[in-house]
């Protein structure tokens, strides 16, 4: 295979199918040569997965984790949109918060832990709250570097057409930054995922986080640990190339590059 | 030169003045450094009139032609169009910039049609199909700019400035970054407009032969700080012929007064 050359369609499938193969091959030998007694094998976590889809609890604690994300998200969507936007539009304001924003940004949202339990009690609203932290910066700091390298041109364009300034961020700046404003928006439901994993083992008692602390606590049922772990990631994977689906739209996919 | 004038040419006079550059000077200030761009512009352009700005790279034209859009304002001296002041941008003079300015998240369509918001929407959809005729784009209407090439975009770009129905554009080197081919066919396209359209044009170039092809009255910019050195009238009529010996005569005059040997 040449390394300019496309590959061909079936070698796009073929070698990521072999190299997950190798990988459980090594698990399941790994497992078998160790003879250790407590990590599952693949065909373990495969029963695992077999037992939680037939005694129904499995789509209670998806639904539950991908609300909670739905939620979070959500809030730090319409919050974090207008805000971040505001902010580019006025770089006056941004430099009056920017400093506060740049110090609780770096903090992850798993030390609010504590925090969220005083404020909201043991609860679905903790576990959101922590969820809209995670997502919050990732959105605003995109919507105001969207705003700020929106092209002088466009803006310019925009007044000359005599356009009012909510019409300019409406009309001009909001699509201009559209592009970068949806990688962050991604970022921000990666982090959504992660978060909710951690918030769901100490604040609640449903969803996958809770699975996965719930199946070691309760007999270190490690085969239903190992499964609900994969379900996270499939279900994260999911998530984003759904998202990703986005930049395809016509009117953003401009401002990414995509193989024609 | 015999047919060369003095610097302020006059208008004739059955023509009606459309903008007035009165004494005006621009100065810039950054990090404690003054840079004096424009020094002492006065220049009358009358209604249908084509006039191109030309200079070298630099030399503060397309600042002159950003203060005549309202974008910036001079230090000193006033510019004012039908006898207002020029104070901010509005669209009876729309800014055509490089093909850099079309909005690439709208369509054609949308393109052409950014300015009419305030028309309903069927005087909208005649207005647009009208202009997406008269630049040449029947069949893209629904494209996305990324898909154009770069003289497609500045037909575009020409077609959402005329839309608005400004009395004035003022474009700035419009076909710079196009090929010397595609150049050559927008400067037909873009008399072709004007003669159905009459708007006032300012064209900004820094090709002298640009310039004498499209022009009525050159209007030649010394290096920075800018002043007019001279305006010169071209008095040929359209479609111009680039052999004509009257054609290179003033093209050459031009080129002497910029100071540039006639060989490469």
């Amino acid at each position: 295979m040449n390394a300019l050359s496309q590959p061909a369609k079936w070698e796009r499938f073929f070698w990521p199918v072999v190299a997950t193969g190798l990988l459980l091959a090594l698990w399941y030998y790994s497992v078998r040569w160790t003879g250790t007694k407590v990590f599952p094998s693949p065909r373990e976590v495969e029963k695992g997965l077999a037992e939680l889809l037939r005694h129904h609890v499995l789509w209670k604690d998806i639904i539950d984790s991908l609300r909670r994300v739905a939620v979070g998200f959500g809030l730090a969507v319409l919050v974090g949109i207008p805000l971040g936007l505001t902010l580019g539009w006025y770089p006056a304001a941004n430099q009056v918060v920017n400093p506060t924003m740049q110090i609780l940004r770096p903090i992850s949202p798993i030390a609010w832990i504590p925090v969220a339990i005083i404020f909201f009690g043991v609860g679905d609203n903790a576990a959101i709250f922590l969820i809209f932290l995670g997502a919050f910066f990732p959105i605003v700091v995109a919507c105001i570097n969207g705003v700020a390298n929106v092209p002088s041109v466009y803006r310019r364009a925009g007044r000359n057409f005599g356009l009012t300034p909510p019409q300019l961020l409406g009309r001009v700046l909001f699509p201009a930054a559209l592009p970068q404003i949806l990688v962050g928006l991604r970022i921000a439901l990666g982090i959504a995922w992660l978060v909710v994993v951690a918030a769901e083992m100490i604040a609640v008692d449903s969803g996958l986080g809770f699975l996965v602390i719930d199946s070691r606590n309760s007999g270190k049922r490690y085969d239903l640990v190992v499964a609900a772990i994969l379900l996270i990631g499939a279900i994260g994977l999911i998530l984003d190339v759904a998202f990703r689906r986005l930049e395809t739209l016509r009117s953003v996919r401009w401002g990414f590059r995509h193989e024609s | 030169m015999p047919s060369m004038q003095p610097i302020a040419a006059p208008l004739p006079f059955t023509v009606k003045s459309k903008l007035s550059v009165d004494r005006v000077s621009m100065v810039f200030e950054r990090d404690g450094k003054r840079t004096e761009v424009l020094n002492n512009i006065n220049l009358e352009v009358g209604d249908g009139e084509f006039v191109c700005l030309l200079g070298p790279s630099g030399c503060g034209k397309t600042t002159l032609l950003n203060a005549m859009a309202g974008f910036l304002s001079p230090t000193s001296g006033e510019i004012t169009v039908d006898g207002e002041p020029v104070r901010k941008p509005d669209p009876r003079r729309v800014f055509v910039f490089q093909e850099r300015g079309v909005f690439p998240w709208l369509t054609v369509e949308g393109n052409i049609g950014f300015g009419l918001s305030k028309l309903t929407k069927a005087e909208r959809e005649q207005r647009i199909a009208h202009y997406v005729k008269m630049v040449g784009l029947q069949g893209f209407e629904r494209t996305y700019p990324q898909e154009l090439s770069g003289g497609m975009k500045q037909r575009l770009e020409v077609a959402r400035a005329l839309a608005v129905n400004p009395d004035m554009l003022l474009l700035d080197e419009p076909f710079g970054a196009l090929d010397s081919i595609t150049r050559l066919v927008m400067r037909g396209e873009l008399l072709r407009i004007w003669e159905a359209e009459r708007k006032t044009i300012i064209f900004v170039t820094h090709d002298i032969d640009e310039a004498v092809q499209l022009a009525d009255r050159v209007v030649v910019m010394s290096a920075r700080p800018a002043s007019i050195r001279q305006i010169v009238n071209i008095d040929i009529a359209h479609p111009r012929d680039i052999s004509a010996p009257r054609y290179l005569e003033l093209r050459d005059g031009i080129f002497q007064q910029i100071g540039l040997a006639h060989k490469v």
